[in-house]
């Protein structure tokens, strides 16, 4: 028995719990860029309306920031710059997959039984770590061939794929790494998240250095995320990037390994500690539960939205000065985001409408949590109480209206506060920044609604909202920034929220309030009705 | 005497799957009534549909004179259930969601609960993640059997509890027996407990009744085995009904006879000589493994159930 035994039985296991998740993932991925060749050269279809578009948007920070570093007007260095949030995705793809196969293996219990077989101690590891990797790596060839499909040539195509696969590996391993040393695997997952999170900041940082040519460009090299970019798809390829991804993943995974050796099954680097013997007076209502497995995520949250919206704000200014001299082409490209107004706004507007997209995220987590606790049975024992269901779902559903709420509230009155201080008008910034923050949250409500409907219809699809929030984000920025149709961009909820310096249009806000008060009545009629 | 529980001709389906096929269920007020049938005979099933979890597509359940699914609010406050397989909340210690679990069906006795935390050996700090499945179910015992509900329902609740624990499960039973004005519906597999605990059981397979009825009554079914050497050979006996599984070696004789025939066989037995006779008392076992045993013939036990 060696160090790898029965890793081939359990790649084989991970592959028939993943059979549907990875193709559908892997087409995904690879439709994307396709998507955007297609777009590109429909929307501009010369190489002049690509120079054009290309010095509108070379020093737009926000499209830096969400992108990367533009490196040219050519049709392959455009459809590559813009698939940068892909690597971001395929990241985190990659860093939940290998948690998923691993340490929620161990928590629910399953690895044991796996691991009395014959299986070696760290062949879950292994089979986590070669499937994501080589998903990773499948999905990274196949996204180079759609494109040399698409006749974009083969080297930049080939740059581009393994740039995706790079971030998938690198990720895979810092899964296997945070995977060892939590207990639970939602706080796997956080310190993992954590990790892409500051990746991304470094990479925009760096990035806006590079593309300003002014400031600390090297910090993009302290990010895998800038390890991938560095390969310089379409714009003479630079090799070298997959040197430094494939040393970093070995480490890696080096690391994990030596954090197994030295924990036990079912342990972490950070133990669980003991709790109190009797519960708080207060711990006596469905309510006070849901406050209980709540508060730990909502805290960390709203601590993570008020910072980056201090730091938001504080940029802001002195975005709008340097963006002053970029010329009428670079405001006329963050006028079709943002709307009109001065610079900034335009900076401020499109981010409000990420914002909206990480509270909607945050309401259907906390959605999928109700639906976790029936599924995992522990509804069950407090069902069997007098408690109604309403009643037990109601304590939940508070903390998905409520939760996105005060997360919007932490980001708009943080960034109010620090544009205000920098601009020397606290007055005026912080409520307007706080209502553009505010307004967002009929959207935010409406994907809750959509999350607690299929909670009461079709439990197992509550998950699948994530993927309604993002496609509805995505057809609203993609269809405006490449001139689709007008009802692709009219998809996106988001687009039907007040800009920043618009005018406030009240109705669809309520019209969408409505909707979903609507949705979530449904769903919880629906769950009154069906068998638990 | 009125019934905790009626259940009478309930079906329950899942897509494709039978879980319930015309189950009847009768407990009655202050007894302790067994639940018996293999896994996936449909036992959880019935028990979700009790606690207002599961509507079933047809027949009828009444819990303590109410309708389950519409009244469920009012009937839980006079009930407590111990789950099959008991999760508890990750980072909730045990003593919070005993607590918890105690108030939210309107508060429990304090003593009882220290003392039932104190005779099961339970540690109420450790987190709910830290839990082996043992102590998992030590937690949900406590928490319904420190409930002054008048009806308990407890879904195989010594599942994962050591053999010492079990013992002290029994005897907390049957402290709640000897009281005597509470009932208890008891899912179990541990033939032993059932045996020591219970007034009546039931006993289901393929989500149907097979057999109901007091210990004695079940008992009465089951068929005596009979071991005997013989002075000459025993006529007549292979011709007689209700005697199974005779094997005749020389002058001895085993074989197995139903109660009913229990008589006649023996006079057979004395009219060739008997020099010595064992005779063994039906099990519960051999009941139950009659039941259990798919290879049965399902249609022959369900007459006797009739």
């Amino acid at each position: 028995m060696n160090a790898f035994t029965g890793t081939g039985k359990l790649i084989r296991l991970v592959l028939r719990r993943d059979r549907v998740l990875l193709p559908l993932w892997i087409v995904f991925v690879c439709l994307v860029p396709v998507v955007f060749v297609g777009a590109f050269t429909g929307a501009y279809p010369t190489a002049e309306a690509r120079q054009e578009y290309y010095e509108t948007s070379v020093h737009t920070r926000a499209f830096t920031v969400a992108y990367g570093v533009l490196n040219g007007p050519g049709l392959g260095e455009l459809v590559a710059w813009r698939s940068g949030f892909v690597t971001f995705m395929v990241a985190l793809f990659a860093l939940l997959t290998v948690i998923r196969h691993t340490r929620t293996e161990e928590e629910a219990g399953r690895r044991e039984l796996v691991g009395a077989t014959a299986v070696s101690r760290h062949a879950d590891l292994a089979a986590a770590l070669i499937v994501t990797c080589g998903a990773s790596l499948v999905l990274g060839l196949a996204s180079a061939l759609a494109l040399i499909g698409q006749d974009l040539p083969v080297a930049g195509s080939l740059a581009l794929g393994l740039g995706f696969a790079t971030a998938g590996c690198v990720f895979a391993a810092i899964g296997a790494v945070t995977a060892q040393l939590t207990t639970g695997a939602g706080g796997a997952r956080a310190i993992g998240i954590t990790v892409l999170g500051v990746a991304i900041a470094l990479r925009g940082i760096g990035d806006i250095a590079a593309q300003s040519g002014d400031g600390p460009a090297w910090v993009s090299w302290l990010t895998p995320l800038g390890w991938a970019e560095a390969l310089r798809p379409y714009s003479g390829e630079r090799w070298w990037g997959l040197a430094l991804a494939a040393p970093a993943v070995a480490a890696l995974i080096v690391a994990a390994v030596a954090l197994a050796e030295r924990r036990d099954l079912g342990g972490g680097l950070f133990q669980a500690r003991l709790g109190p013997s009797g519960a708080a007076p207060r711990l006596r209502s469905p309510l006070a539960l849901a406050w209980r497995l709540h508060r730990g995520p909502l805290v960390s949250r709203i601590v993570g939205l008020a910072v980056v919206g201090l730091v938001c704000g504080a940029m802001s200014a002195s975005l709008g000065a340097v963006m002053n001299n970029s010329g009428t082409a670079a405001r006329e490209a963050l006028a079709r985001l943002g709307g009109p107004g001065t610079l900034v706004d335009q900076f401020l507007a499109p981010l409000m409408t990420m914002l909206g997209l990480v509270c909607a995220c945050f309401a259907i987590q906390a959605a999928l949590l109700l639906r976790n606790e029936e599924r995992d049975g522990r509804a069950e024992p407090l069902l069997a109480t007098p408690v109604n269901r309403l009643r037990w779902a109601g304590g939940h559903v508070a903390f998905t209206l409520l939760g996105p709420a005060v997360g919007l509230v932490a980001f708009g009155a943080s960034a109010g506060l620090a544009h205000g201080l920098n601009t020397g008008d606290v007055a005026r910034e912080l409520p307007r920044l706080l209502s553009a923050a505010l307004v967002q949250l009929p959207v935010v409500w409406v994907f809750t609604g959509v999350a607690l409907a299929l909670f009461g219809l079709r439990p197992r699809l509550v998950a699948a909202t994530f993927a309604v929030a993002m496609a509805s984000m995505l057809s609203g920025w993609i269809g405006q920034e490449l001139r689709l149709s007008q009802w692709i961009v009219n998809l996106s909820l988001f687009e039907h929220v007040p800009k920043l310096a618009g005018h406030m249009a009240v109705t669809p806000l309520i019209v969408m309030t409505v909707v979903a008060t609507g949705l979530i009545t449904i769903g919880l009629a629906a769950f009154k009705r069906r068998d638990i | 005497m009125t019934d905790a529980i009626t259940m009478a001709g309930l079906v329950k389906s899942f897509g494709p799957t039978q879980a319930l096929n015309g189950l009847d269920l009768v407990v009655r007020t202050g007894e302790v009534h067994g639940f018996l049938g293999p896994n996936g005979a449909g036992k959880s099933t019935t028990i979700r549909i009790l606690l207002g979890m599961m509507r079933p597509d047809a027949g009828t359940a009444r819990l303590l004179g109410g309708d389950p699914w519409t009244q469920t609010g009012e009937l839980h406050r006079r009930l407590a259930y111990v789950p099959g397989d008991v999760t508890l909340w990750p980072n909730l210690s045990g003593g919070e969601a005993i607590d918890l679990l105690g108030r939210l069906r309107g508060g429990l006795d304090r003593r009882r609960r220290d003392e039932l935390i104190e005779r099961f050996d339970l540690d109420p700090r450790r987190k709910g993640r830290t839990y082996s499945k043992g102590n998992r179910q030590k937690v949900a015992l406590v928490a319904a059997l420190a409930s002054g509900a008048e009806l308990l329902i407890l879904d195989e609740p010594t599942s994962g509890l050591d053999p010492l624990m079990e013992e002290i499960f029994r005897q907390t039973v049957q402290e709640v027996q000897r009281a005597g004005d509470r009932t208890v519906l008891l899912s179990s597999h541990i033939l032993s407990e059932v045996e020591a605990l219970c007034d009546r059981v039931t006993i289901i397979r393929d989500g149907r009744t097979v057999e109901s009825g007091t210990m004695a009554e079940l008992r009465h079914l089951t068929r005596t085995s009979i071991e005997a050497e013989l002075a000459g050979p025993p006529d007549g006996l292979a011709d007689l009904a209700g005697v199974h599984g005779l094997r005749a070696d020389g002058g001895r004789v085993r074989f197995s006879v139903e109660a009913a025939a229990l008589d006649a066989a023996l006079r057979r037995l004395t009219e060739a000589g008997v020099r010595s006779l064992v005779s063994r008392p039906p099990t519960l076992e051999e009941l139950f493994l009659r039941h259990y045993d798919r290879a049965g013939v399902t249609g022959r036990h369900a007459e006797t159930a009739r």
